[in-house]
């Protein structure tokens, strides 16, 4: 048995959750992690990655000094490895970088650079990234990975509702009456959630509604499962809210008083019969008029969505659909209803609330609004680009173009994460200049100039923002490896130096003394988090914004007598198919996502003893495929789109119908963004991960 | 309406007001007098399996174990009598001469409290068999499993609803067990690790801790992960 030397409280690195976990701490390493019972989120409970999956922290080939390419200023610039590198002081380091920004913004403005803030990195460390963007290389380029997830959920409910968190708590969740699941697999992906919603299920006798392709795990648990075609969601919900219009289900006061648009809605889906959405969606008219009473006739109704719905040409129309559900019925500002999102990243809620987007300030005011604008070039002593800037895939169109010429990408993988990686890495070839900050080298970081080696959530104080907009602590319990410094520390020094060589008078302010104090400042120009100190959530363990004073108790339940945009507003839809379907050619529907051991690009689950029992890149293949084919279980076989191919071991599993197959997003050596295609979302400019052609072949031919 | 709901009772001879609805340990929690527990545990369902908790109750024929048991209007509870201590003292000797305990420091001080003879019953026969290691993020070592059945309630109905442990044979054979017995990467087991959270006795133990007990440093762990990999034939 080890005596634990030191129990550090902390926050889980890893999905939206955001578990409270208690490292303990031997030697300087950590040997097991707990977690605290009476404490919300999780109560106690963790899944395999928060439990066993956080000694990537240890790894040995976490990076410990400054890197510069041996070939700096080479172009084009090839992706290269360690070995590519050569070891540099933090002065030469920041030195070389500050000189590289500020001669591009001295050359071509500030817009001629994009940045990547990180959904992995705390609030803190995010808030003074987009203070350096805006305050000093002048530009609003700033955006990250949850333009690739949840844009489309943002999109659509800023248009619903006028807001765009998840709108109730986790801590509710166990008293569910009747709830959705859509296009979440919900046990892989927010496996602590999932346990929530079995309570519910299972000792609250509460009603399920999965609406999934695939034969996800909580299909065990549900009363119906709409097992619609990949795409095809819209249709499945306009005809679930043509059914609660037809049999006069909806809630007439609400409406009455919180909606508008109701009789333009209503006329606009007549047609959008269950029958009609069978025919699209392969749906049972039957289960979706069964399915449409239990949602409309619920005490209380809440839905749960997650990267099915979002990453999709149509990811907007999918939000708005499950929007105009939810006020058709009433179901929204009370326990046990709502709209909610599940966020991917330990904070990828709190990157966005920092101001990690490119129209927005932190708390979502807009960087166009000449009043906010103001508020923050008199707090910053510096004047403000007035144009909103560039979302993450518009960043990768301009580079190509030329426009944008330099990359700040700080514990962001889009050479991991972006679609059509073939082409995404061509745009990194023809830059002027990358800059990397991150803790391990990655797809990203061998196309740098310069690597930063930044310290682990395990390393550093801060907060983390989860899923249901709970700010929580992480805490330094363990030391960083060699040099490496915290993002925010980082973000400092480099903006320090950007001022000085541009030969700024003023400064945009970056001496803090820790985190708190960058918390304070934060809060200070954010009325959703005026009440929220470091101190309060020591005393608290966590507070939900919106909480504008030090007395409020914060808001786990948002909406409850109104919508950020007064009235919430039924939005008519169209359904359109998918931008690219099977055909001869490639005769196969290709859908990405998670399993329960990896995460995300991998970089750190790849480097955790969760690899030793998930170690290679698979395809879900439905046994109808595969016959014809000869493929058999355990196979490796090539996966092949019209942009790239990788080779994958071969599952045969009915998971899903037949022509359709599936591959985890989490292995580099078998990218699945080989195969995917950049069509985005006209409003939310989100790709679509989920839908693509593919041909397979086995290898042994 | 407020007295219905609310009844008094005598514990250790001092007038107690508790609501109608408790348990005598949960009474006794709000007095700052907890019973001694072993496979008590918050966040799972009490089933009073090793009545380490038990009072004695005036006027009844057996001692209670104060996890499952309500409170009436004008108990009278004594939760230091000789009887109950006996009790106690008699199942730690009893368990201690059968289970490894010696990771449990809870028992051990419960053990030092009731004064137990760890050698009262020297020609026990003992639960010693081999370390499981089937996997790679926990070990299980039944030898140290004295059936508190936290870690099933854990995978079933109390935390994760998964249901890939249970409880096998009868008697003193019974044991935690998995269908068939098979291997835990061949059951529903999503290695959440929640079982590993409640075991009171580290029969359940996380491979890291466990490995470096044995004295292997951080990197040297992760080549024994690789080993076994390689052992499994996955390269």
């Amino acid at each position: 048995m080890i005596n634990s030397e030191k129990t550090v409280r902390s926050t889980c690195p890893y999905c939206g959750v955001g578990c409270q976990i208690d490292l303990q701490i031997k030697d300087q390493k950590i040997f097991r992690v707990d977690a605290p019972f009476g404490v919300a989120p999780n109560f106690g409970r963790l899944c395999t990655k928060g439990r066993f999956g956080v000694d990537y922290v240890h790894h040995p080939s976490r990076l410990t000094t400054p890197l510069i390419r041996k070939d700096f200023g080479i172009n084009p610039r090839k992706a290269i490895g360690l070995e590519g590198f050569r070891e540099a002081s933090w002065d030469e380091a920041l030195d070389l970088a500050a000189k590289k920004f500020a001669e591009i913004v001295e050359k071509n403005g500030g817009d001629a650079i994009g940045t990547f803030c990180s959904a992995k990195a705390t609030n803190e460390d995010n808030y003074l990234f987009q203070k350096f963007v805006r305050g000093v290389l002048g530009t609003n380029n700033v955006d990250h990975c949850a333009r690739l997830c949840h844009a489309a959920s943002v999109a659509g409910l800023q248009i619903a509702i006028g807001s765009s968190a998840m709108s109730n708590s986790i801590a509710e969740m166990k008293d569910l009456d009747v709830f959705i699941i859509v296009g979440s697999n919900t046990s892989e992906t927010h496996p602590v959630i999932s346990t929530f919603m079995r309570e519910a299920i299972v000792k609250n006798g509460a009603k399920l509604i999965v609406v999934d392709p695939r034969q996800i795990e909580m299909t065990q648990f549900a009363t119906h499962w709409l097992r619609q075609k990949p795409g095809t969601d819209v249709v499945v919900f306009q005809a679930m809210a043509q059914v609660i219009i037809e049999e006069k289900l909806y809630d007439k006061e609400f409406i009455r008083e919180r909606v508008e648009g109701f009789d333009d809605y209503a006329a606009s889906i007549k047609e959008s019969t269950p029958e009609w959405a069978e025919e699209i969606s392969g749906a049972p008219a039957e289960d979706i008029r069964a399915a449409a009473r239990l949602y409309a006739n619920a005490e209380r109704a809440a839905i749960y969505w997650g990267m099915g719905i979002s990453q999709s040409v149509h990811g907007t129309d999918n939000a708005l659909s499950l929007a105009n559900l939810a006020l058709l019925s009433g179901n929204l500002g009370r326990a046990g209803t709502g709209l909610n999102p599940l966020r991917g990243q330990n904070n990828v809620q709190g990157c966005s609330d920092s101001g990690g987007l490119p129209d927005v300030f932190p708390g979502y005011q807009s960087v166009t609004d000449p009043e906010i604008k103001a508020k923050f070039e008199l707090d910053w002593g510096v004047p403000l680009n007035p144009e909103a800037g560039l979302t993450t895939m518009e960043m990768v169109d301009a580079a190509e173009k030329g426009v944008i010429q330099g990359y700040y990408v700080m514990g962001e993988n889009p050479m991991m994460s972006e679609p059509d990686l073939r082409h995404a890495r061509h745009v990194m070839e023809e830059l002027d200049f990358v800059l990397v900050q991150d803790i391990f080298m990655n797809e990203t970081a061998e196309y740098a100039d310069i690597i930063l080696p930044a310290t682990s959530f395990a390393e550093k104080d801060g907060t983390f923002t989860n899923s249901d907009r709970r700010v929580q602590l992480i805490r330094d319990a363990v030391p960083a490896p060699g040099s490496a410094r915290d993002d925010w520390q980082i973000v400092a020094e480099l903006a320090q130096r950007v001022e000085a060589k541009l030969g700024r008078e003023k400064s945009a302010g970056f001496e803090f003394d820790s985190p708190s104090t960058i918390w304070d400042e934060m809060a200070r120009l954010t009325p959703e988090f005026q009440g929220i100190t470091h101190a309060r959530i020591v005393k608290e363990d966590g507070v939900h914004w919106p909480c504008p004073t030090p007395d409020h108790p914060g808001t786990p339940i948002l909406f409850a007598d109104t919508f950020p945009s007064g009235k919430g507003k039924l939005t008519p839809l169209n359904y359109r198919p998918s931008q690219e379907l099977p055909d001869d050619d490639y005769p196969l529907l290709l859908s990405t996502g998670r399993v329960l051991y990896h995460w995300h690009g991998g970089t750190m689950t790849r480097r955790s003893k969760l690899d030793d029992i998930y170690p290679d890149p698979t395809v879900e293949v439905h046994p109808k495929d595969a016959k014809p084919l000869n493929i058999h279980a355990g196979d490796w076989i090539k996966v092949r789109s019209r942009r790239g191919e990788i080779t994958v071991k071969a599952l045969i599993t009915k998971r899903s119908r037949p022509g359709m197959v599936f591959i985890p997003m989490h292995f580099a050596e078998a990218a699945a963004n080989e195969l995917t295609l950049d069509a985005r979302d006209p409003q939310a400019k989100i790709p679509d991960y989920k839908v693509a052609a593919v041909v397979i072949e086995p290898m042994h031919l | 309406m407020k007295e219905r709901n609310t009844i008094t009772l005598t514990i250790d001879g001092e007038a107690i007001d508790a609501p109608k609805d408790a348990t005598i340990q949960q009474v006794l929690e709000t007095i700052n007098k907890p019973a001694p527990i072993i496979c008590y545990h918050e966040a799972t369902t009490s089933e009073g399996i090793c009545r380490q908790c038990v009072v004695e109750v005036e006027g009844w024929r057996v001692l209670a174990p104060a996890c499952v048991t309500k409170v009436n209007d004008g108990m009278v509870i004594f939760t230091n009598s000789d009887r109950v201590n006996r009790s106690r003292r008699t199942i730690l000797e009893m368990l201690n001469a059968s289970v490894d305990l010696s990771e449990s420091p809870e028992l051990q001080g419960q053990m030092d409290q009731f004064d137990a003879d760890r050698e009262r019953f020297p020609q026990a026969k003992t639960r010693a068999q081999d370390v499981k290691d089937d996997n790679p993020f926990f070990v299980r070592d039944y030898e140290k499993c004295l059936m508190c059945w936290r870690c099933v309630q854990a995978c079933g109905d109390d935390i994760q609803y998964t249901y890939s442990i249970s409880v096998g044979g009868r008697g003193f054979e019974s044991k935690i067990s998995t269908f068939f017995d098979s291997s835990m990467p061949e059951t529903t087991c999503v290695f959440c690790g929640n079982c590993v959270a409640v075991c009171p006795t580290n029969a359940l133990k996380g491979k890291t801790e466990y490995f470096m007990e044995l004295g292997l440093d951080y990197d040297q762990i992760r080549q024994e992960k690789r080993k076994e990999r390689k052992k499994n034939g996955d390269g």
